[in-house]
């Protein structure tokens, strides 16, 4: 764990010290305060600050004066003076005086978040850059990622070595694999962690919905847009964008992503002013882009843009050994938020699952064990807490057949028998999937 | 001799159902019982009039005022527009390991933004910004898992990236800090 980092807030006014340095403390950074320069300078020369924030107009030394002489003190403390006026002059005086920034009183929450980021960013930089030289990279707030197989650790291992670079990643696998949380650790493990992670899911929103919360839009650029409002792209800025079901934009959003992303600028839906922003791009899908681009539904361009890295997290039924990891991760997560005490699993059960090929993946075990939590007798989860209905018990899996048969039944309920949706999911054609319902007399469940 | 607890007061209406979910979510995350309590109190003291808003740092105070012997926190929930004197706005604020938190609903509506009202969303918003401050009054500081409820967020898209959970490292300070009372 990197230090603390300490600020010190000058200030004359009481009620501008206390609010800030309750803002920094919630933040976790060490605060100190002075009502004026004289005594800001004692505090500096008996111990070091990383960032010093400072009024510029304070009755006795003013702020700029204050600024030279910590400069000349040869101190490397970052400064950052705040005014009560826009006055552009001595801001710029205090810029050339070596502060790094300035703000206006009263201050945007965000612009003060993002000052001191990009501030703190700075001095962490320099401080790993110390440490970098014989340090070995470890993943760090990855907790949440369990799994111990060999698959799971080569997503780990892809993770760890792209979460430094800035480079765009797709992220495949089925439903439920756990692409979203591979995002979060990606970003949770790049130096862009201390700015927002900013999720999309593309899938859910139509085309001009899309359109204003990616790019945001100004007020009155169609009915009901009474205020300007930040697009996610703008959101995202010195942080990352995770654009989920990217297979799902419109050929329309895929021409202007790809603008987007080449050049890194975009204008609000009813603006006329380019906006940048420094975001890196991750995105996920559990379709196959690359037969979309074959058959023309996904522009090739934008697929080679957005397909630097790609990270593929395998389904489940690959990595069974992971499943009595994740059963234990479950019910501990489950039982604690349901305030119950822990319960165990018995050994049928957990076979029980071993043997199931989990076309829903993770995301299916998880509501699996949540469910016995709740219906279970409280003490140990057994196979009938488990929804392995009476035909899933006696002809338990044991051919191809059986499991084909399972996974397809599952898809076709998950896309409420929309053969459409459930061939493309599959990625077999229509009548193939027709002769399959036929073969197995596959029906709806009521 | 009754439990500590923490309470909720809410100022200005709020819907019975609206604070009922919030309690319970509350109790989910804390363990501790909620009691849900209304109060008069009179807003018009702490508008400020230049900036027409509501001044945070004094409502802050008010909300510790008003807590009770059995509480172990106070949250004050409001529904107006709140600023501290160096910040054009704020959701929320609480004492760093103390005893009070405040939370406004004012600037977490979509209406707010020019976008279609959705009530779920608010009521999750609002949740989350409650135990957000609740994480501050038991010790917690803003934490860096995308995905936990103490992240710090300055927009109300912020918010809607996070859970309404503590993430386990901020869990498991919560524990010590618990066990060391
Ligand atoms: N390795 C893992 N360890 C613990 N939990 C996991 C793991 N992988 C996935 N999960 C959990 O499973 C659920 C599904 O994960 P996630 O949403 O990331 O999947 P996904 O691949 O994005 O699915 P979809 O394609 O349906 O969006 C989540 O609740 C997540 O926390
Ligand atoms: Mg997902
Ligand atoms: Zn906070
Ligand atoms: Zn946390």
């Amino acid at each position: 764990m990197a230090r603390k980092i300490s600020i010190l807030v000058v200030d004359d006014e009481e009620s501008v010290r206390d609010s800030l340095s309750n803002w920094f403390i919630e933040d976790g950074y060490q605060v100190d305060c002075a009502e004026n320069a004289k005594k800001a300078l004692q505090l500096i020369e008996s111990s070091h600050f990383d960032i010093i924030l400072a009024d510029i107009k304070m009755p006795g030394m003013d702020g700029l004066e204050m600024l030279r002489r910590i400069k000349s003190l040869r101190n490397d403390s970052i400064v950052i003076v705040m005014t009560a006026f826009a006055s552009v002059n001595t801001a710029v005086m205090a810029l050339k005086d070596g502060a790094f920034d300035y703000v206006t009183k009263p201050f945007d929450p965000d612009d003060l978040s993002h000052l001191i980021r990009n501030a703190s960013k700075q001095i962490l930089l320099a401080q790993e850059n110390e440490t970098l030289k014989n340090k070995v990279i470890s993943l760090d707030n990855v907790e949440d990622l369990i799994g111990n197989s060999q698959a799971m650790k080569e997503v780990l291992k892809q993770v760890e070595s792209v979460a430094q670079s800035n480079s765009s990643v797709i992220i495949t696998g089925e439903s439920g694999t756990g692409k979203e949380l591979i995002a979060r650790a990606i970003h949770a493990n790049s130096s862009r962690k201390y700015y927002p992670l900013v999720s999309v899911h593309c899938g859910a929103l139509t085309e001009s919905l899309l359109e204003s919360e990616l790019f945001g839009h100004e007020k009155g650029a169609f009915t009901g847009a009474m205020y300007n409002r930040k697009g996610r792209f703008e959101m995202a800025d010195s942080g990352t964008i995770f654009l989920d079901e990217i297979a799902t934009i419109s050929p329309k959003m895929q021409i202007e992503l790809l603008r987007v992303l080449e050049t890194k600028s975009f204008v609000r839906v009813g603006g006329n002013k380019e906006t940048s922003s420094d975001f890196r791009v991750i995105c996920a899908t559990n379709r196959d882009l690359k037969s979309m681009v074959e058959q023309g539904t996904f522009r090739e361009d934008l697929y080679y843009r957005l397909n630097v890295v790609n990270i593929n997290v395998p389904p489940l039924r690959e990595r069974v050994e992971d499943i009595p990891l994740l059963v234990d991760y479950f019910i501990k997560k489950y039982c604690t938020t349901m305030n119950k005490p822990l319960i165990t699993i018995d050994d049928a059960a957990m076979q029980r699952l071993g043997e199931y090929p989990f076309p829903g993946n993770i995301r299916e075990l998880e509501n699996m064990i949540e469910r016995a939590i709740v219906i279970g007798n409280g003490k140990k989860i057994t196979l009938k807490d488990l929804p392995f209905g009476k035909d899933m018990i006696d002809n338990s899996i044991e051919s191809l057949d059986d499991f084909e048969k399972t996974f397809i039944r599952q898809i076709l309920n998950k896309y409420s028998w929309n053969i459409t949706r459930t061939a493309k999911a599959l990625k077999v054609d229509r009548v193939t999937l027709y002769n399959k319902i036929k073969k197995y007399d596959l029906k709806p469940d009521e | 001799m009754t439990q500590p607890n923490i309470t909720l007061i809410s100022f200005g209406y709020f819907g019975k159902h609206f604070l009922e979910k919030i309690a319970e979510a509350v109790k989910l995350e804390y363990k501790y019982s909620v009691i849900i309590k209304e109060s008069h109190l009179d807003l018009s003291e702490f508008f400020d009039p230049g900036r027409r808003q509501y001044n945070g740092n004094k409502l802050l105070h008010a909300v510790n005022t008003l807590s009770m012997p059995q509480t172990l926190k106070t949250v004050g929930m409001f529904s107006v527009d709140l600023f501290i004197p160096i910040l054009t706005y704020i959701f929320g604020q609480a004492e760093l390991n103390g005893h009070s938190g405040i939370a406004s609903l004012y600037r977490l509506s979509n209406e707010r933004y020019g976008i279609a009202p959705d009530d779920k969303l608010l009521l999750e918003r609002f949740t989350k910004e409650v135990i957000h401050e609740l994480g501050h009054t038991f010790g917690l500081i803003h934490c860096m898992t995308p995905d936990c409820v103490m992240r710090s967020g300055t927009y109300v898209e912020d918010i809607d990236q996070k859970d309404q959970h503590l993430c386990h490292n901020c869990r498991r300070q919560l524990d010590a800090a618990d066990k060391a009372w």
